[in-house]
């Protein structure tokens, strides 16, 4: 078996004569979280979904605990212990915390054919899970509309991990998020890696990646800028790869280009 | 984490203090969707208790006649709850009720088939009928607003040509005779707790006929499938892992796909769930007239959506509860019977009706807000 929990090997995904990915390697050992860093359009969201299982690479190959695998659909993925936690975090807000982290997979009890939601059960485990992360549901039938983002992320992260994800892909979990609420997000998944996860984390948010992240990949029109360890690279050196650095460095000399001229 | 750690954990999650509790038990009770609809029926009998009180209206006879009302129009509104909750509509239930009461009445009649084959007949069309709107809806990705409205043209239509095509006309008389020892026939058709009433006549406690038998015979049919349906509803939605789909289809479609909820599976039985609530609703009605009129359950539909409005369904989808629907139908069963037994003129009573689900709309939208986001 191979060291790493899980490699992508060369993979490219190609849409028509639109080139989405080309020749993108990565690869995570158990308890390690590697950020996927880019801009807009530099190809997270089609990495994302060829990891969910919803595209199929058209070059390259997965590799899981040193297996070759061919995701057919986004529930082989699934199933392989690759747990996608999607921008939307597919909550619904009108649903309580317990039924949320149950969609879909609710635990049943009773005799066949008259199986019922076993919905103690279920919102026990919902409470006791919420509590490991430090979110004190007071109760698990209130509403998720009722929950601040954070919390949300947070739950859907949970729910994920709770059903046997390996691997957490976790896409922008930080993005619509402040300060205090993306703390406790991050603060989490290292949680989470440190109990033997690994994770991939899709961001273009430098600030927030730096701090949690092992190791980082740059991801720049649908190539791979290479991987990097924290040790090697400096967060301003991150942010100068990704597109936007070049941009902000203008930035910041025309700002005082006109500073000098107010003056 | 140590089991140390985990045994806090579960303390603290599960053993909470008594304050605590309380206020979320009271919270619990002010975010339940059906509580406008418990608060109006309540509002509704006091209203009717001090203007009618002295009339009837509430002895046992005017009781079963208002519940008999309410009762059929709640099988229909439940049915579109639950349809609601999945986050559709289904405006074919009237026409659907139209359509079912000629598959009874015609094969029974004309083509001489026994009375319970008929009726086998027309429920086996209902899952046709709810099938075939719950493809469309969920193949096509149209709004099911406009997949039924196309259905209730097509099926009231088809109604009126088929019946007028083999009969001529457009009532089809003649069944009550065949009711009589049908071995599915009685289920829709027979009054029950005649002891009841036969004592309670007998005691003199309820109003008799100049011939000594009690003016209510028993409770309706009806009255016994409404509470029936109230309580599976209220089963599925609440116990079963088909329920929680329910309220995930409608609340997020997306969402609900991605984890594996089969959306499409949900919607589809939800429609034949509508179309059979109207076939019982049309079976109970043609066995208590004896025919089948093709213009049976016009505009039920939007009777049916009004009560699950007022019962606290948002128009969203992925909110509501059965048990609120069966208090708008209620409220709508209740008044309707009791506008006349005041001097208001009944022409009033749709006045009512749509103030009724105007003020409803209102409150939900504040309870919706109350729930997702208070904090």
């Amino acid at each position: 078996m191979s060291e790493n929990l899980i490699e992508f090997n060369n993979i490219s995904k190609f849409f028509g004569k639109v080139i989405a990915l080309k020749d993108v390697t990565m690869k995570l050992k158990k308890g390690e979280i590697m950020c996927l860093l880019g801009d807009n359009g530099a190809g997270k969201s089609t990495l994302i979904k060829t990891l969910a299982g919803v595209h199929k690479p058209d070059e390259g190959e997965i590799v899981i605990e040193g297996e070759k695998t061919v995701f057919d659909s986004p529930k082989d993925a699934l199933d392989m212990g690759i747990g996608t936690v999607y921008q939307d975090l597919a909550l619904v807000p009108l649903m309580s915390v317990t039924r949320n982290f149950f969609m879909g997979r609710e635990p049943l009890k009773g005799p066949p054919f008259l199986k019922t939601f076993d919905i103690e059960k279920a919102n026990q485990i919902a409470a006791e899970r919420m509590g490991q992360i430090g979110i004190d549901v007071r109760d698990p039938s209130q509403a998720v509309g009722t929950m601040s983002g954070g919390e949300r992320q947070c739950l859907a992260i949970s729910r994920a991990i709770y059903f046997g994800a390996k691997v957490l892909v976790l896409d922008e979990p930080t993005s619509a998020l402040g300060v205090h609420q993306a703390s406790m997000v991050l603060k989490y998944v290292v949680k989470a890696a440190s109990q033997g996860l690994a994770v991939i984390l899709i961001t273009h948010n430098v600030h927030h990646a730096y701090p949690v992240g092992n190791s980082f990949t740059v991801l720049n029109r649908g190539k791979s800028l290479g991987t990097f360890n924290k040790k090697d690279i400096s967060r301003e050196e991150l942010l100068g790869m990704m597109a936007g650095g070049e941009e902000l460095d203008k930035l910041e000399v025309e700002l005082e280009e006109m500073n000098r001229i107010n003056n | 984490m140590s089991d140390k750690a985990k045994s806090i954990i579960s303390k603290k999650t599960t053993g909470q203090d008594e304050r605590l509790k309380e206020v979320s038990k009271l919270r619990l009770l002010l975010n339940r969707p059906e509580l406008g609809a418990v608060g109006g029926a309540i509002l509704v009998f006091i209203f009717f208790g001090i203007v009618a009180g002295d009339t009837g209206m509430f002895s046992a006879y005017g009781t079963l006649n208002f519940l008999d009302v309410s009762a059929n129009l709640g099988i229909i509104a439940i049915a579109a709850a639950m349809l609601m909750i999945g986050g559709e509509f289904d405006l074919s239930i009237g026409s659907m009720i139209g359509f079912a009461g000629i598959c009874i009445a015609i094969p029974a009649i004309y083509w001489g088939w026994p009375l319970w084959v008929s009726i086998i007949f027309a429920f086996a069309m209902a899952v046709l009928v709810g099938y075939f709107n719950g493809i469309l809806v969920v193949r096509t990705g149209l709004p099911s607003f406009i997949v039924t409205l196309a259905m209730l043209f097509i099926l009231r239509g088809a109604t009126l040509a088929i019946t007028r095509l083999i009969t001529g006309r457009t009532q089809v008389p003649g069944l009550r005779v065949l009711i009589e020892n049908d071995p599915i026939a009685w289920m829709f058709a027979t009054d029950t707790f005649k002891w009841l009433f036969t004592w309670l006549g007998s005691m003199n406690l309820i109003a008799l006929r100049t011939d000594g038998t009690p003016l209510a015979t028993g409770i309706p049919p009806s009255v016994i499938w409404f509470i029936a349906a109230t309580l599976f509803a209220t089963w599925i939605l609440m116990k079963t892992r088909y329920g929680n789909w329910i309220f995930a289809s409608g609340g997020d479609k997306n969402g609900a796909t991605n984890v594996g909820v089969p959306v499409g599976r949900v919607k589809i039985s939800l429609f034949i769930g509508t179309a059979v609530a109207a076939t019982i609703f049309a079976t109970i009605q043609v066995l208590d007239a004896g025919s089948a009129d093709t213009m049976r359950g016009n505009l039920k539909e939007l009777e049916a959506i009004a009560a699950a409005v007022v019962g606290g369904c948002l128009l969203t989808g992925g909110y509501g509860s059965a048990i609120g629907a069966a208090f708008g139908a209620l409220i709508f069963g209740t008044v309707s019977m009791g506008i006349f037994y005041t001097d208001v003129d009944t022409d009033w009573f749709k006045v009512f009706l749509g103030a009724m689900m105007l003020i409803a709309v209102v409150f939900n939208n504040y309870i919706r807000k109350r729930v997702t986001e208070s904090k």
